[in-house]
């Protein structure tokens, strides 16, 4: 379990973090999202040690993170995998020699049986069996962070830190990363702490995330309740997607489908039962892991509103007018 | 191995070729040895170095500037009293190696240094993120991933040292710049000019060529 307990840090006058409080559980896979600017990142190169943080407290497992203890912090950095948008494979060294590469840092013998097998058995894992003695630049961008990913377990980690890690990749290699992350979550039960600007990041494989603005965690929660019905302004612009363009006359009214109600014709229904015409001018289907979650904007005559939105609550669906 | 032993034109130029590659071959593989120490200091207490202390790197990167700009020709003969401490004498082949590899250093000092802190920053902060200390860092990652560009800038060192070696035949130090001089120009034997020109193209020509078949091979 990783605790952060009010965390700040400052570069020069800028205060980057300002007071920063997180639990992670164990085998879960936590999602720090927000801006480019945010501190997630900082936030990440502190919880193992790159960077040091001015005040709070980081501990994995109990262990403080101290990077004036250099022995210590090594301890924990041998536990905490991590993988970066820019892969930083060594050029010169193969997909094996990078995969056994942390081993050689802790004075692992490389060319043991046991290595061997543990390397190969990582190369399996990452689905590059074909790619063994390729080097980097011979190498795509998904295939470079799948050695990167297999190089962050050489190590036996139970957490493994991913900054930024599908941002330079295209949404079809991205899925298959986060496959693979999910498929390390859940079958070796590490867990993993995902920094990320990609929405479809969050939605696809986070349980719990945080999303930070301007150096403070504005909301904590599942992504399907932050996201679906953001209740702050910082986050609705984060997902901006529709406010400017939707009609200025009229009523807008967002109603929301979560789980089993969004198999019900609700919509339908309502333009039969009201005898009312509305125009349907925005609408989004969202995955979140294995639920869908819809919503969709209605406009409706200003004189309607009221019927309408009694016809909404009636249904037990949830709405909101958009100013 | 005087050059009065030989008279004929091939025996004097492959003398002076055999002095031209003793005097680079010494002077380069010394200079290297030595150059690296700088040259990992400077990457160390570089400002994004792995233990950052500016006093030490902006007084090492001064004193370098000051020893390279010193004209190799004034070096030559400031030097002579140390060389005369370390060779013995201050006249010959053996002796010029002093003075060539004493303005090779901090020329190469620079040069590995470049090539040292070209290294990926983000590969330096994954071995960090691992766990690795400072000197695995220094070795696995800055020297190993640099070996393409240190040999790109040996070729570089090797080659200047070339041009420098003809002017320690002023020191009596011989050598295919020194014939050239002494033979073709003062005793107006333009074939001696030709052949050791020749000579030294297809010299650097050759270096060039294994260089950046090494470069490739290696990276």
């Amino acid at each position: 379990m990783i605790e952060i307990k009010n965390v700040r840090k400052s570069f020069q006058d800028l205060e980057v973090l300002k007071g920063i409080s997180l639990a992670i559980e164990d085998r879960e896979i936590y999602g720090i999202v927000g801006q480019s600017g945010a501190g997630k990142s900082t936030l990440l190169r502190c919880l193992n040690g790159l960077e040091p943080y001015d005040s709070g407290e980081i501990t994995v497992d109990g262990a403080l993170v101290n990077s004036r203890d250099k022995a210590a912090l090594r301890q924990l950095q041998k536990r905490m995998g991590m993988i970066f948008q820019s892969f930083n494979l060594l050029e010169r060294l193969d997909v094996y020699g990078n995969i056994a590469l942390p081993m050689k840092f802790w004075g692992i013998n490389t060319r043991s049986q046991e290595s061997r097998d543990k390397v190969h058995e990582l190369i399996r894992l990452v689905g590059l069996e074909d790619k063994v003695h390729a080097k980097p630049r011979e190498l795509s961008g998904g295939q470079k962070q799948r050695v990167a990913i297999a190089r962050a377990l050489a190590l036996d980690p139970p957490f493994l830190l991913c900054d930024e890690a599908t941002s330079a990749l295209d949404p079809e290699i991205t899925k298959g990363i986060l496959a693979l992350l999910q498929k390390i979550n859940r079958e070796m039960g590490i867990t993993i702490v995902v920094v990320t600007h990609q929405m479809e990041v969050v939605k696809q494989i986070c349980s719990r995330v945080a999303f930070l603005y301007h150096g403070s965690v504005l909301a904590e929660g599942p992504p399907e309740e932050m996201f679906i019905k953001p209740a702050q302004k910082e986050i609705q612009s984060f997902l901006r997607d529709k406010s400017e363009r939707l009609p200025k006359t009229g009523v807008n009214i967002q109603v929301f489908f979560v789980g089993e109600s969004s198999k019900e014709p609700v919509i339908t229904q309502m333009a039969r039962e009201l005898g009312k015409d509305f125009s349907i001018c925005w609408a989004k289907l969202e995955d979140f892991r294995e639920n869908v979650y819809g919503s969709l904007v209605l406009n409706v005559d200003e004189m309607d509103r009221e019927t309408v939105c009694r016809f909404l609550t009636a249904k037990n669906v949830t709405w909101e007018v958009l100013e | 191995m005087g050059i009065a032993s030989t008279t004929s034109m091939a025996g004097v130029i492959l003398d002076a070729l055999w002095q031209t590659l003793y005097m680079v071959f010494w002077s380069t593989l010394l200079s290297v040895l030595i150059g690296f120490i700088p040259a990992i200091i400077l990457t160390l207490t570089a400002p994004d170095g792995l233990r950052p202390i500016r006093p030490v790197y902006e007084v090492l990167s001064f004193l370098i500037n000051v020893f390279r700009s010193f004209p190799f020709i004034i070096l030559l003969v400031l030097v002579i009293p140390f060389t005369r401490l370390v060779v013995g004498k201050a006249i010959g082949t053996t002796a010029s190696i002093v003075p060539l590899t004493l303005s090779a250093i901090p020329f190469i000092a620079r040069v590995l240094e470049t090539a040292l802190r070209e290294t990926d920053p983000g590969v330096v902060e994954a071995a960090k993120s691992f766990g690795a200390s400072n000197w695995q860092i220094l070795w696995r990652v800055y020297i190993k991933e640099s070996v393409p560009r240190i040999i790109n800038g040996v070729v570089l060192l090797v080659i200047s040292l070339v041009g420098y070696s003809a002017m320690a035949g002023t020191v009596g130090g011989g050598g295919i710049g020194d014939i050239a001089i002494r033979f073709g120009y003062q005793q107006y034997r333009t074939d001696y000019l030709v052949v050791c020109s020749i000579i030294l193209i297809i010299f650097v020509q050759l270096i060039q060529m294994i260089g950046n078949h090494l470069y490739k091979r290696l990276s």
